[in-house]
């Protein structure tokens, strides 16, 4: 019994957060993390304060800048990994930036075409004359 | 050799073979991992409600209505000193989670006093930012750009200080009743909420104080 226990310990479901109950995480990789978001934080500051990026491409630059710490920050302090024992909480997420992405490429896409369909305000005052 | 009977409820009274046993598939999981599973549901709801105000603040953020805009107000250095306070801290925190699971509960509160000095930084730098503004006449009533600015950066700052008061009421927790699992599962949920905050951050950052700023 306990031999099978010891076995099946290594199959478990991981809470996202939380390594292995044996091995809950580790100093390291918490400071793998901080080092590598605040080489990324530094990368932002400067591509946004000097001509590093030509420019029309720097929001794009701050994009992919900011869409790599976001995933630092999961895999290094949440450790939402890629292993096997992983799956429902990256599902989860994915399911999660699946809603972001409707939500904010949606609201511009929408709000854009209004914009862009809108009647310039002297012809509705022309109309309502 | 037979399978295990496993029988953890939701109700926290595991006994800890039982916490460390449940194969996935073989029964209910163990409560820390339903716990953290859940509160990580949360979390991901959370942060479609922001993108909510993040999409309403892309689509107004040139509607300055002849105001200042982010260029006129926003203090890069101050942005910068914000997201060291808030990074140091997620990182405090994780030490404390660690510390924690290893009963060392000295470093434990000590992490979490961290923690929490960081946190007040980082809010304190952000209350000063909003006064300012709003003593200039930049308040969230001068534009849309101005509403949807403090909409956005407000409620990231109230789940701030919502994780302050927390932190408190943990620590109290755990000295009153020692590391026992419940108060370890609600500082397992404290710690993703704060790294949560943290990304959220980043994305604030980025998206709206540097782009802004240019």
């Amino acid at each position: 019994m306990e031999a099978g226990v010891e076995q099946q310990s290594a199959s478990i479901d991981q809470a996202p957060g939380v390594g292995d109950s044996e091995t809950p995480g580790s100093v390291a990789t918490y400071t793998a993390g901080l080092a590598f978001a605040l080489l990324l934080t530094a990368a932002s500051f400067i591509v946004s304060q000097t001509h590093l990026l030509w420019a029309p491409g720097i929001p794009a630059g701050l994009a992919v800048l900011a869409i790599a710490q976001m995933g630092v920050h999961l895999v290094f302090f949440l450790h939402i990994g890629t292993g096997p024992d992983n799956t429902n909480n990256v599902l989860a997420l994915a399911f999660g930036v699946l809603i972001v992405t409707l939500v904010v490429s949606g609201s511009l896409w929408i709000m854009a075409n209004l914009n862009v369909n809108m009647m310039p305000p002297s012809l509705i005052m022309e109309m309502q004359r | 050799m037979s399978a295990p009977a496993v029988t953890a409820g939701f109700g926290g009274a595991s006994s800890a073979t039982v916490a460390t046993t449940a194969p996935s598939g073989r029964g209910p999981a163990p409560v820390r991992i339903v716990v953290a599973y859940g509160f990580w549901i949360f979390l991901l709801s959370d942060i479609i409600m922001f993108s909510a105000l993040f999409a309403t603040y892309a689509v107004l953020s040139g509607q300055t209505d002849g105001g200042p805009s982010g260029r006129d107000l926003f203090e890069l250095h101050r942005v910068g000193v914000q997201t060291l306070c808030l990074l140091f801290s997620s990182y405090t925190c994780g030490l404390g989670i660690l510390a924690l699971e290893r009963r060392h509960l000295r470093a434990f509160y000590v992490s979490c006093a961290l923690t929490f000095a960081l946190g007040a930084a980082f809010l304190g730098l952000e209350i000063s930012e909003f006064a300012g503004m709003v003593a200039r006449g930049a308040g969230p009533s001068r534009s849309a750009f101005l509403s949807s600015f403090f909409s956005l950066v407000g409620l990231h700052g109230a789940h701030v200080t919502a994780g302050l008061l927390w932190l408190c009421f943990m620590l109290a927790q755990t000295a009153v009743k020692g590391p026992r699992d419940f108060v370890r599962r609600r500082l397992l949920c404290f710690s993703l909420f704060w790294h949560a905050l943290d990304i959220i951050w980043v994305a604030l950052m980025s998206l709206v104080y540097l782009m802004g700023a240019r």
